[in-house]
């Protein structure tokens, strides 16, 4: 193997600048995928951290038919005591469920004695919600302190548009279940910064407050329960640990509960499969870069190589071993660009997280790129391209192989 | 050594169809110096294809030893080749990215796999032999036309083959080169009583060798063994 190796090492270097032609195509096409997967990445990480760690938690719980209808915050599909104490019980006891949130998500009205607008509250217990949304704390401003009974966090679009700020007094009033309308002097305790998408303009008031406004007694009721994961990359697996709660049924013999992935609930999922695809996409282009450039080259490679092909077999080389000779020539191109464009890309990733690159998406200004690139995924590009290489070479390789010794002889 | 029997050879052209050997027989017996002359066209090169396992005749048989090799696959025959028979070309046919001991050795490697101690001495004694033994580091493209058919001699020996197919050995060499090369051809002849087999028009090769076989039109028009 070690003299295919060397011989077929040399007839590269025979057409230097066509062998570096070759080889930088390739380099070019490994460092353009593994660029654009390292910053497309870094976007993606950061857009499923924005609403997964200060939003919507990895997983939500709700009563069967909540998502359905989430549209008007239903307030008679809440889980009760008894539903609380099941799903409570199934969380303490999953080895993938690092915590969890209880809240009650309804429509209010928000009045500043002036004027008067909608706002969607979400009904918390903090501790429980800033420690399953941990990015939600970095959001707010001018709160001193945690969230206490009788304060409001307002979205920032709302504090600007009713020209209300921390420390002044409003008038939140909600219909409850039953239908009666009641109301509750609270004071604005802190300023809740925008994030891209549904849920970036919502406001906050403890679970006791909504137990008031909504008169809803003593009795545990609520509608949801984010539950945050200790490691995110296990989402399918600790969907599939939580079938004690969806295969929970109701005396009628339905299900009571429905779990839902925060993929299943954002509508910036799709944004993010749109990455994956356009990845999958850059892969195709990688392939057929190096496709058409070693297939050229080998072609190339056998028709101006014929009368030594020939010489070759009359000596009594193998048809295998020709085979051989071509695509370890072929294997060498591409193992050279992906090693070579690897570290390529190693290196331009470094360089970006040293010039630090900002960015704008929607109303956030100033997001820095931060590009990172894993081994996994270097060498799973490193690898598509040698197997390519190989593939790209056969043809030619077996052309060689399959050459008549006498017609390839009486070539000049 | 080597007997064919009633061999024939028919290419197709589109629909015609073209018979350049007809009825061809022959034996060769071990350590003989033979030269296959005729006009051009006369089928030579053919018959000298068809004996060294390159080509297959359309009709007949050929056997080398005790091995019939009309009946062998493409790969067996390859090995055959390789395991048998050595050849010499008109334009020296070396790999022009190996140098001269890698040209000499690369039968050796690629197809005998031999180890290296007896890749080495068998490579050095045939450089030896061929006068070539101080070039050794070089490539084909810094030697002279001469030398490279002795390197392509040496090739052609190092496996120890049975029998040596020669087509137009001399064609390109100047007149003083090839009386060189024809001597060293008939010293390993003597040496290693190798049988060799040229196709050619070369007077100077066939005022050397000991059989001289006429071909004409696909034909043997005679078979005349020299007394010397």
């Amino acid at each position: 193997m070690n003299n295919i190796l060397k011989i077929s090492f040399r007839n590269l270097k025979r057409n230097s600048r066509r062998t570096l032609l070759t080889a930088s195509l390739i380099t070019l096409g490994v460092v353009f995928v593994l660029l654009y997967t390292a910053l497309s990445g870094s976007f993606k990480g950061y857009m499923i951290g924005q609403i997964t760690d200060s939003n919507m938690g990895h997983i939500q719980i709700h009563k069967k038919g909540y998502v359905a209808s989430v549209d008007t915050l239903p307030l008679d599909k809440n889980l009760n005591q008894v539903a609380i104490d099941f799903i409570e019980k199934e969380l303490k006891n999953n080895p993938y469920v690092e915590s969890y949130a209880f809240k009650i998500k309804f429509g209010a009205m928000f009045s500043n004695f002036e004027s008067t607008t909608n706002i969607r509250l979400n009904a918390i217990i903090p501790e429980q919600e800033f420690k399953t949304l941990p990015a939600l704390e970095q959001r707010i401003t001018g709160l001193e302190g945690e969230l206490s009974g009788g304060e409001v966090l307002i979205p920032e679009l709302l504090a600007n548009g009713m020209k209300t700020k921390v420390g002044d007094t409003i008038v939140l009033v909600a219909n409850n279940k039953a239908g009666s309308v009641n109301g509750i002097n609270v004071k604005v305790g802190g300023i809740v910064g925008q994030i891209t998408g549904p849920g970036g303009k919502d406001g906050y008031i403890t679970l006791e407050d909504a137990k008031k406004v909504l008169r809803m007694g003593e009795a545990m009721e609520v509608s949801e329960i984010v539950v945050r994961l200790k490691d995110l990359s296990t989402l399918e697996k600790a969907t599939a640990s939580l079938a004690p709660i969806i295969e929970k049924q109701n005396k009628e013999g339905k299900p009571s509960f429905e779990v839902h992935t925060w993929e299943q609930l954002s509508p910036f999922y799709n944004i993010i499969r749109m990455l994956d695809v356009m990845n999958l996409s850059m892969k195709i282009i990688l392939i057929s870069i190096v496709l058409i450039s070693i297939l050229n080259v080998m072609v190339m490679s056998v028709y101006e190589r014929v009368r030594e092909i020939g010489t070759i077999a009359a000596m009594g080389t193998r048809p295998s071993t020709i085979v051989k000779l071509f695509l370890a020539e072929g294997l060498m191109l591409g193992i050279f660009g992906a090693i070579v464009g690897s570290l390529l890309s190693f290196g331009l990733v470094a360089l970006l997280n040293v010039v630090k690159i900002t960015y704008d998406f929607g109303r956030e200004t100033g997001l820095v790129l931060a590009p990172s690139l894993s081994l996994g995924e270097a060498m799973s590009t490193g690898i598509i391209v040698v197997l390519i290489s190989l593939v790209a070479s056969l043809s030619p390789a077996l052309k060689a192989s399959r050459l008549d010794p006498v017609e390839a002889l009486r070539t000049f | 050594m080597v007997e064919a029997k009633n061999l024939q050879k028919v290419y197709k052209v589109g629909e015609l169809e073209q018979e350049v050997i007809k009825d061809f027989s022959l034996c060769i017996g071990q350590g003989e110096f033979i030269s296959l002359v005729g006009p051009s066209g006369s089928g030579k090169s053919t018959v000298l294809n068809m004996l060294g396992c390159l080509d297959t005749p359309t009709k007949g048989k050929i056997s080398i030893g005790d091995t019939e090799v009309t009946g062998l696959s493409r790969s067996k025959r390859a090995d055959f080749r390789g395991a048998n028979i050595g050849f010499i070309f008109q334009s020296f046919n070396l790999i022009p990215v190996l140098s001269v001991y890698e040209n000499v050795e690369y039968p050796l490697i690629m197809i005998l796999n031999l180890p290296q101690e007896e890749r080495k001495e068998r490579v050095m004694k045939l450089l030896r032999a061929v006068g070539m033994e101080e070039h050794k580091d070089k490539t084909p493209d810094k030697i002279s036309g001469g030398q490279m058919q002795r390197v392509a001699i040496a090739r052609a020996l190092v496996t120890n083959p049975k029998i040596v197919f020669a087509d137009e050995p001399t064609a390109n060499l100047d007149t003083k080169t090839a009386h060189k090369i024809i001597e060293l051809m008939k010293a390993i002849q003597k040496e290693f009583r190798t049988t060799f087999v040229f196709a050619t028009h070369d007077e100077k090769i066939v005022s050397n060798v000991d059989r001289i076989i006429t071909l004409v039109d696909g034909l043997i028009v005679s078979d005349e063994r020299i007394e010397k």
